[in-house]
């Protein structure tokens, strides 16, 4: 274990996140993990890690940051306009700093979560298999709660110069965070939509609402009206867009309730999941209706984008 | 009586393109709910599966889209499900004390034209399945409650459910592990704790064991 970094400012709200527990769910466990699996796993791979290592997941505005001895850093993701001792610094790239440097941002220019990846991996407490913090039970990652300042980040590994070569992901292969479009599936209960609300589903614009968090963005838009019945509570995903009676719709993120009972009109597809995680409150959005073999299109250009970066 | 196959036909809708909802029926009913437990651990032990849950009478089945496609495990899930499940084992019996002093018994007391007493009765008399955990952590989904306790939920969900809350809602009962929003009737209140941070699996209950309350006094 070694100290790596200071927290001068934590930001608004700053998380160790990894790539969650997937086998808690059965339990009632929120998955967690990254909001943007993306932009974490490119981040740990610019640093030289696994994709899986814990990283800083930053909300909204960035923390500030001194280097308590030379460490490897990536910054990917939402773009904060990440300032190494004032000077701008290139995102999705390689970046080396040296005891003392002081990493801030100019702020938020687009998306929602940036990530800070740290050569060895960030440590923290590991519970029920992930490094990731639960802001709802209290648990892993840095004591189970968001950073503050004077707190010390350790990585797991002594690792803390890199490599000769600066790595980067090519700018054609980052995600566009300024799509409005996410590209979902009709979900199991899409069926229960009076005709014109379903046209509405796939063809309006909805607006982030400020109460949205890592549990889910909840959408403003035009009411969709569906059949009340009350549905048997059934294992929900992220990703799923929930209706309740209100009908304005939830889509659910990371820290998502693992079950539920109301409908469920669409799933946003995995590949689309990166770009929902970066809308911010007040953020406008639309919903496209895809086939599986378009979403698996997609979900392979990621990989392959993701494997430019292994393959260096 | 054994249903004809027609009416156990599985329904499979697709969750975006790495997980599927499979729908084995529409009741609140022991045996479905035992066959989605039964298809669900069927499931969690093929290489494709990366998670499956059981719902009362559904399963949620995360897939590696790298390893299957939706229709292949969809076909997999429709030969699966016809089969005869195993005899389920027992769940273990859990037997939790309440004090029946919610805020919304008065309330209750009036929908329901009972007296607190006669729910008191009606409510400690079933010995409760745990139909699914899940919502949060510690949640256990409990049931089928007396059909005389039968009641909507509220209009309006209260933001924080204090922990420990035992409550109604439908033909379901169930108790708050942690401080959450919720929209079920409060009618009593319990000391156990249910989410067990340290433990794991991490909560009391799991599906298929069986839950029996009685009151307690008041402390």
């Amino acid at each position: 274990m070694t100290e790596v970094l200071r927290v001068v400012d934590p930001g608004l709200l700053t998380t160790i996140q990894d790539l969650g527990r997937p086998g808690a769910i059965a339990s009632g466990v929120p998955p967690g993990g990254a909001m943007d699996r993306f932009a974490l796993r490119a981040a740990n791979l610019l640093a030289g890690n696994e994709p899986n290592d814990a990283s800083l997941e930053c909300t909204l505005r960035g923390p500030q940051l001194v280097a308590e001895r030379p460490c490897v850093i990536a910054i990917t993701g939402a773009d904060f306009d990440p300032r190494l001792n004032g000077e701008p610094q290139p995102m999705w790239a390689t970046l080396s700093l040296a005891a003392g440097d002081a990493l801030t941002f100019g702020g938020r220019r687009i998306g929602a979560r940036t990530y800070i990846a740290v050569g060895g991996g960030l440590d923290g407490e590991s519970w029920l298999g992930s490094r990731s913090t639960s802001l709802m039970t209290g648990k892993g990652g840095f004591h189970g709660r968001p950073l503050r300042a004077g707190d010390l980040l350790s990585t797991v590994g002594t690792r803390t110069t890199y490599p000769a070569e600066r790595r980067e992901l090519v700018p054609g292969l980052r995600p566009d965070y300024s799509d409005q479009s996410l590209a979902a599936v009709a979900g199991p209960h899409v069926r229960r939509l009076e005709p014109e609300s379903r046209r509405a589903l796939f063809s309006a614009t909805f607006t982030v609402s400020p109460e949205s968090d890592r549990m889910g963005c909840r959408l403003k838009g035009p009411g969709l009206q569906a059949k009340a019945e009350e549905l048997l509570s059934y294992g929900l995903v992220a990703g799923a867009v929930q209706l309740p009676q209100s009908g304005q719709p939830i889509l659910l993120m990371a820290d998502h309730q693992t079950a539920g009972g109301y409908p469920v009109v669409a799933t946003v597809v995995s590949a689309s999941m990166p770009r929902a995680a970066q809308l911010a409150p007040g953020d406008e959005l639309r919903f496209m209706e895809v086939t599986q073999a378009m979403a698996r299109q997609r979900r392979l250009a990621l990989s392959s984008a993701l494997a430019s970066l292994s393959a260096l | 009586m054994p249903q004809p196959r027609s009416i156990q036909r599985v329904r499979i809708h697709p969750l975006g393109d790495t997980a599927l909802l499979a729908v084995l029926g529409s009741r609140l009913d022991t045996a479905l709910n035992t066959r989605a437990i039964g298809l669900a651990s069927a499931l969690r032990k093929r290489r494709d599966v990366r998670q499956a849950v059981a719902g009362y009478a559904s399963v949620t089945v995360h897939f590696d889209p790298d390893q299957t496609t939706l229709e292949s495990l969809g076909a997999a899930i429709k030969r699966l499900a016809v089969r005869r499940p195993k005899e389920p084992i027992p769940g273990r019996l859990h037997r939790i004390p309440v004090v029946y002093d919610g805020v919304d018994m008065p309330e209750v007391s009036d929908s329901l034209n009972l007296s607190p007493r006669e729910i008191v009765a009606l409510h400690t008399r079933p010995i409760y399945r745990v139909f699914l955990v899940g919502f949060v952590p510690g949640w256990a989904y409990l049931g089928p409650l007396p059909e005389e306790l039968e009641l909507p939920r509220r209009r309006v969900p209260r933001t924080h459910v204090p922990a420990g809350s035992v409550a109604i809602a439908g033909r379901q009962t169930g108790i708050y592990p942690m401080q959450v929003p919720g929209g079920w009737h409060l009618i009593g209140r319990s000391s156990v704790k249910l989410f067990l941070p340290n433990s794991d699996p991490p909560c009391l209950f799991r599906a298929g064991d069986r839950v029996k309350f009685f009151a307690a006094a008041l402390d």
